[in-house]
């Protein structure tokens, strides 16, 4: 589903991704893990081109990314993504953020976009608040909606960037209850976290980023259980 | 006081005209101004560059030589090309002595300035939308175009209305300066009064005040406006 092969990052001087290999298959759910700086999340955002690759090659569901004759949009619409921030569109109703996209990018008839809205803010237990604009919602609320917002594209993939780590502790349940019910029903997830619990529980696999590599990987069992690494070791020390 | 009962309806005509000029020239300021403040944030360096020198020449020089420039110099210029085309390439004769009338260069004049100023209000409104939301519609597959049109613009339109406001109430007084081509607005108004009845204290005073009672009521507007906006933010 994902390839990525000796991908490089650069800004200006300061090298954050130094050639990372990675493969992401159908269905499988990837944490990363990591230190703040090691080059985590431009990794994931590298993945939608949200940043450009200073070398190196993607390929999602078979299609070069890093072609820069590739049309990116259509790429993108295979590639859900859910930010630390949210990032709903604040004038807009909670209905209308999960609908925008396809009406305006799929054309979907208002009717046919409505109802698909419907559904996903009924799956991320939200369909009483369709109507609510986000600034009445709590941070819990705010990213399960962006979570349906990227779920109407119907991409084959999902990218989480750190989708927890600005909740207050009491909703980062609830958000994690989503998406592992995401994860049970199949998608292909790539997720940046610090929720060790949920890595743990969830996870096909765990990658353990440092320094712009891939320092360690393997199952959650393997890397929480048993990690390889002395930085593995000093990471999960401090954070468990 | 008795002139300024006699001249006061003569005077509120041409605060009608100011009022008129003003919102013309803003209203067609605000479509300049859109695009201009967009060229301003184009990838295209040309694009950027044609908006930049736009945006420059218009808050760098004096409203009144442009006025002037735009008055008295254009027609002049459509003039000697013409000329220049007939006798070089034998076009034929378009139009005998091209010249503005008042309106046409006030408009023209005035809108182009507030265009200017306009694009910058447009191009900061669009630049102080937090960067995770073009993100977040690209991350949907949305193109820049759409996510401008239906991410970014909206909710830059809403932050730009207090700034647009003051660009009005601006404008409204500099339209004083059309005087000098002799545009009958409420300044000129007063002038002509002078001129024949000689008594310009009360009359240049009645032209201040019924200025200060349209900008007060315009400001007191926006500040009204601002306060909406601010308890109504969802975001």
């Amino acid at each position: 589903m994902i390839e990525v092969k000796h991908l490089t990052k650069s800004f200006g001087s300061l090298e954050v991704l130094k050639g990372i290999h990675c493969r992401i298959s159908e269905g499988e759910v990837v944490c990363m893990i990591g230190a703040s700086g090691s080059g985590k999340s431009t990794f994931l955002r590298c993945l939608n081109m949200l940043e450009k690759p200073t070398g190196g090659e993607i390929h999602i569901d078979g299609v070069s990314v890093t072609d820069p004759k590739v049309d990116i949009n259509k790429v993108r619409q295979k590639t859900g993504m859910v930010f630390q921030l949210f990032n709903l569109f604040p004038h807009k109703t909670a209905l209308e953020n999960v609908t925008l996209a396809p009406a305006k990018v799929l054309k979907m008839p208002p009717k046919e976009a409505e109802e698909r809205g419907r559904v996903l803010l009924t799956k991320v237990g939200l369909s009483e608040k369709a109507d609510v604009y986000p600034g009445q919602l709590s941070g819990g609320q705010q990213q399960r909606v962006a979570i349906a917002r990227a779920l109407a594209m119907q991409p084959k993939v999902m990218l989480f960037d750190e989708p927890t780590s600005s909740l207050d502790p009491e909703m980062v349940g609830e958000v994690l209850a989503v998406m592992k019910d995401l994860a049970r029903e199949g998608m292909t997830m790539a997720v940046v976290t610090h929720e060790m619990g949920f890595a743990r529980e969830v996870a096909d696999r765990v990658l353990f980023l440092d320094d712009g590599l891939i320092a360690e990987e393997g199952t959650p069992q393997e890397v929480f259980g048993n990690p390889q690494g002395q930085r593995t070791k000093s990471f999960l020390s401090k954070i468990l | 006081m008795e002139t300024v009962l006699k001249i006061y309806p003569v005077l509120l005509m041409g605060a009608a005209v100011t009022l008129q000029i003003t919102v013309i020239s803003v209203s067609i300021g605000c479509v300049v101004g859109l695009f201009a403040g967009l060229a301003r944030l184009s990838k295209s360096r040309i694009v950027r560059t044609v908006g930049t020198c736009y945006v420059d020449f218009f808050r760098g020089t004096p409203l009144y030589v442009q006025l002037l420039l735009v008055y008295f110099g254009f027609p002049q210029l459509i003039n000697e090309v013409q000329h220049w085309l007939i006798a070089s390439y034998g076009m034929p004769q378009l139009v005998h002595n091209f010249v503005f009338n008042e309106w046409t260069a006030a408009i023209i004049t005035c809108s182009l300035n507030s265009g200017a100023y306009i694009a910058e209000i447009f191009r900061a409104g669009v630049q102080s939308i937090e960067r995770g939301q073009m993100e977040a519609a690209r991350s949907l597959g949305m193109s820049h175009v759409l996510a401008m049109r239906y991410v970014i613009l909206p909710q830059a339109f809403k932050r730009v209305i207090p700034p647009l406001g003051n660009e009005f109430i601006a404008m409204l007084k500099d339209t004083s300066i059309l005087a000098a081509i002799g545009f009958v607005e409420l300044n000129r108004r007063g002038q002509l009064i002078v001129a024949e009845i000689y008594d310009p204290f009360p009359i240049f005073f009645t032209v201040a005040l019924m200025y200060l009672a349209m900008t007060l009521t315009f400001s007191r507007l926006v500040d009204w406006l601002e306060r909406r906006l601010k308890t109504d933010d969802r975001g």
